[in-house]
């Protein structure tokens, strides 16, 4: 998986981030529609395509979405 | 892992009753209309039942229970063991089973007691009354399950107010030398005790000057310390972990398939997280029937609730069913019903 097909399926899964939303440095809580239900929502679509854990206490520390994807793809090895 | 068989008791009828007063999530204007819109799309609850002050869950399952005695013509007498499991009781003390067996005019001879426990209370429960049951030693008991949640929930919390509604229900449980056997799976972890919790009000940390001041979490999030404390991350990460193992642990049991059962009934936590455990177990829409958008989370009542609002016209003879419910404790359970004929009574309101 790149950071581009992570994006790619973040952005085709969430309604309020459409495609061109999510750059690898941007703060997904910096976005003006980011609520807190995006966690879970997140949280949810990385269990289910990747089958990955994420704690609220690693997603807090995830400050852009490079940082969400590093921490993906280092549970998915 | 706590597995239980038990031989010889039915399901006989289930009994709920919700508040008459409803509130609308398209109408808490604590968040944007934008959030609301994510909420209701995310939670997949629309309307909640608020009790009004004077009602208590007991008095829902009073309602419920009452309701079921009179249909179904039963004697009060055979009525021998009365179990009420919630988390929001009449008193401290004395257990609120006890004050609805004389409520409900059942005889001096019956066993009541309460339990303590939340949205896996229904399962929980149902496995209690039911090894009793299965003694032989008693011919009918009943299980009241309910929660006003609603009570403790802070209208300021935008996690935890437009989820919670409250609802009382009653089943009849019956001694039956023809039933099929039912199982459960059964788990607890305490280590989780504070992903859902009331921080202060019982005799670990009394009330006190502090219990009523209000804290900010987050934006959007303001409660105090006799309010319901929700890590939503927390209790969903356990959920998404813990619910489908339970069930499919419960299945190789008893050596039975998915395919086995008519219908899957979850507590009602939210719809985000019921529809990833559904997927998870590879189960069909249809067999999964939701009750969260018109009643939300109603806590130990959300199964019974489920069944009397989504099954009340379907023919459910010899049906096979999966209860399943996660959460405060932590805790969670699921068990198998088969071959079942349970009388579904019309949903109540006061």
């Amino acid at each position: 998986m790149t950071i581009e097909e992570f994006i790619n399926k973040i952005e085709s899964e969430i309604e309020e981030f459409p495609p061109g939303t999510l750059k690898p440095d941007t703060n997904p809580r910096e976005l003006e529609q980011w609520s807190s239900m995006h966690a879970l929502i997140l949280i949810a679509l990385i269990d289910s395509e990747y089958n990955v854990t994420i704690s609220g206490e690693e997603l807090i520390k995830c400050l852009t979405v490079n940082d969400l994807y590093n921490l993906v793809q280092s549970k998915l090895s | 892992m706590a597995f239980i068989t038990i031989p010889n008791v039915t399901i006989k009828a289930i009994s709920a009753c919700v508040p008459k007063n409803t509130e609308s999530n398209y109408d808490y204007d604590w968040i944007t209309p934008e959030e609301r819109a994510l909420l209701v799309k995310t939670t997949g609850i629309e309307k909640r039942r608020v009790a009004s002050e004077n009602i208590c869950t007991s008095d829902m399952c009073f309602e419920a229970a009452q309701k079921l005695i009179h249909d179904l013509s039963i004697d009060k007498n055979e009525i021998e063991v009365l179990v009420f499991v919630s988390q929001t009781v009449d008193y401290f003390l004395p257990a609120t089973g006890i004050i609805l067996q004389e409520r409900l005019g059942l005889n001096k001879n019956t066993m009541a007691f309460d339990i303590m426990l939340g949205c896996s209370g229904y399962v929980y429960g149902l496995s209690v009354i039911s090894t009793l049951i299965s003694t032989g030693k008693f011919k009918k008991g009943l299980l009241l399950a309910g929660d006003k949640s609603t009570f403790s929930v802070s209208k300021k919390d935008k996690s935890t107010y437009p989820l919670f509604s409250d609802a009382g229900t009653a089943t009849l449980i019956e001694y039956d030398e023809h039933a099929a056997l039912m199982d459960f799976n059964l788990q607890s972890d305490g280590a989780g005790y504070k992903a859902i919790h009331i921080p202060e009000g019982g005799t670990r940390v009394r009330w006190n000057e502090n219990t009523l001041k209000p804290i900010e979490i987050e934006k959007g999030i303001i409660r105090n310390k006799s309010n319901l404390w929700l890590d939503g991350v927390e209790v969903f990460n356990f959920s998404l972990r813990e619910a489908a193992p339970n069930v499919q642990n419960l299945i190789n049991y008893n050596n039975t398939t998915i395919d086995d059962y008519h219908y899957f009934i979850f507590h009602q936590a939210n719809k985000l997280m019921n529809e990833s455990i559904r997927k998870k177990l590879k189960l069909a829409p249809e067999k999964v029937p939701y009750s969260l958008k018109d009643f939300g989370n109603t806590s130990s009542a959300s199964i019974p609730l489920t069944m009397v609002t989504q099954l009340q016209d379907k023919n459910l003879a010899n049906h096979n069913f999966i209860f399943s419910a996660f959460g405060v404790g932590l805790s969670w359970a699921s068990c198998a019903i088969k071959n079942t004929h349970i009388q579904l009574l019309p949903l109540l309101e006061i």
